[in-house]
Order: C-alpha cells, then structure tokens, then sequence
C-alpha cells in the first residue's frame, strides 16, 4: 500500500486528511481486488474439480472396473481347470456361493464378438464393479426358476451398455464350474425401477411355483439415468455337461 | 487463495513448484480415492437394479409405493 501512495505521502504531515483519505481508498480497493480474484479462484476450481470428476466417472472406473473384470475372469478360469467332483448325492453345490465371489462366465456375442464378462453373486455396487451380478436370492444359471442378473449400462465397466440392441431370440451363454448353459431371449421391456416382479421365480406372478427355467437382465434406462429399468427376459434353451464342450458359437472365446 | 498458499510454502521458488506439485497430487488422490467415490453412488449412473436395491445409503423403495417415474431417481 506505501509503495502505491509512494513519496506523496511521504512528504506529506500525517495529519493531512486528504492524504489518509486517499490512503483508505486505495486500501479499500486493494481489498475489493484481493476478495474478486478469491472468488475467480474458487470458481475456477470448481471447474476443474467437475472436470476431475467427468474424468473419473467416464474413465476412470471404467479403467478400474476394467482390471477388476480381468483379473475375476482369470480366476474363475483357474477354478475352472480343478476337475469337478462327482456330484454329492443329488444335492446342488451351488447354494454356499460366497457374496461377491464370481462362479461364472456370460457370453453375449450380440454384446461383441469377444463379449465375456465373469458372473458375480450379490447385487451390490461393489460386485457391479466386477462384472455382473446375480440377485442372491433368485434361482442359479440353468436351474428351476429365474435366474436374474443385473449389469452396469454406463460407468464401471459399463458390460450392459447396448443392452437395448438385443434381439429376440439372442442367445445368452453361461459357463459354470460343471455345465454349459444357453438362454435364448423372448422379451425386452422397459418398466419402473420399483417394478420388482420382473425378479419373480415365475416373472409377474408372485407365489407361483416355476416349472421352466428363465432369465431376466436388468439395467438402467435411459443410459445416463435411473429413472426406467430396462429388462430383457429370456428362457433356458439348452443345458450340457462341461466335458461336451462349448457351444459353437462361443468356442473361439473360452 | 492460490497466492496466499504460494506465499506461506518455504525456500526459494524451484523448492515452492515441488510443494506446489505434491499439494496437487494430494489433492487429485483426495479427491479420487474418498470424495468421488463418495459422491457416484448418489448420482444416477449406477442404478441398475430394480427396487434400487444396491444403493446402501439411499431410503429402501417400499414395492407397494405409488409409481412415480422420477419418486426414485437418485
């Protein structure tokens, strides 16, 4: 502030009120400058903050949701490889399935010619970030009910992104520790986020005992928003043991 | 803001842009590792089950509710 007033001052009494005027008006404007530059400040980080966060949010997951999907699909490929067991006595294995523990493959070659993404147990945002996912308390692949799944349209990997563009009459296929699993899908809808019977054993009739089994794949709709579901439901079209090998559709990928 | 930080860092200028870039990189990691992951769960991207079931955080969609479009966007 000396500096700016400069040897005017200096040469001036002190008692001078002219001069301490003019001092209190410099000092205010300093002030009012310091305060204007704090605020273009802050609204420029702001901006960069949101230019952070698109950064993360469209590509930062997705790189992480990436290496995490890699690394589940080569574990559930190594569990693979350890010979099955003959089965105990008729009673399913499948039930003590650990949440977030991947147990299966899923192949959509609508998805992509090399789509394969790892089948995780538990319908939470953690396991969202591995692959996809499969509501704990619905029916396991290929058997009796409906089996129910649920994947990322947008961020996090994004596995479900053109999930719209499937078709009737798609095949879904699953590769589990002992079997391989065709789904052919027979519906798309779209319906509200609390449209929870589209999870039923028997899809819109609640209490009814399934004969045949299904599937059902939800995900958000539209792609950047959460107020629609997008279903796409379908039925179990074949079922045969590991050691028949793949279907040929998928064989190249396995 | 920024000068006032410049202002209080020690020694001479090339030992102030070290400063200033640690800083930087704090805050990048801080934001990355707690604040963003904090703040996607309550955007609408990751909604993808129905009944909004893995939203840990977010008020549990009774099924019976009316059936409003946009009551559980969020």
């Amino acid at each position: 502030m000396t500096q700016v007033v400069g040897s005017d001052s200096s040469t001036m009494p002190p008692s001078d009120p002219a001069a301490s005027r003019r001092a209190l008006r410099q000092d205010r404007a300093e002030r009012a400058r310091t305060a204007a530059r704090s605020i273009g400040e802050g609204f420029i980080t702001m901006g960069v903050v949101l230019l952070l966060f698109c950064t993360y949010q469209l590509f930062w997951t997705n790189v992480s949701s990436d290496n995490q999907t890699t690394a589940e699909i080569s574990q559930i490929k190594q569990a693979f490889i350890i010979p099955v067991g003959p089965p105990v006595s008729g009673q399913p294995t499948t039930t003590t399935i650990a949440d977030g523990q991947g147990y299966g493959l899923i192949y959509i070659p609508r998805l992509g010619s090399d789509w394969v993404k790892p089948l995780v147990q538990g319908a939470s945002l953690t396991n969202l970030k591995k692959g996809i996912v499969h509501y704990a308390t619905n029916a396991q692949p290929g058997e009796i009910g409906n089996f129910a799944v649920a994947g990322h349209r947008a961020t996090n990997g994004e596995p479900f992104r053109n999930l719209d563009q499937m078709r009737i009459g798609d095949s879904v296929y699953l590769q589990t520790s002992d079997s391989w699993i065709t789904y052919k899908v027979s519906r798309i809808i779209i319906v509200k986020p609390t449209d929870t019977w589209v999870l039923d054993p028997v899809p819109g009739k609640p209490g009814v005992v399934p004969t045949t089994a299904t599937l059902t794949m939800t995900t958000c709709n539209p792609r950047w928003a959460s107020y629609q579901r997008l279903i796409v439901f379908g039925y179990l079209a074949d079922k045969t043991p590991k050691a028949l090998g793949p279907p040929p559709a998928i064989a190249s990928l396995v | 803001m920024y000068g006032w930080v410049w202002r209080h860092m020690f020694g001479p200028w090339p030992l102030k842009v070290i400063q200033s870039l640690i800083l930087l990189v704090a805050v990048v990691a801080l934001l990355f590792l707690v604040i963003f992951p904090w703040v996607e769960p309550r955007l609408p991207f990751t909604d993808v089950t129905v009944n909004n079931s893995p939203q840990p955080t977010a008020p549990q969609v009774p099924a019976q509710q009316p059936s409003d479009p946009f009551s559980s966007s969020g």
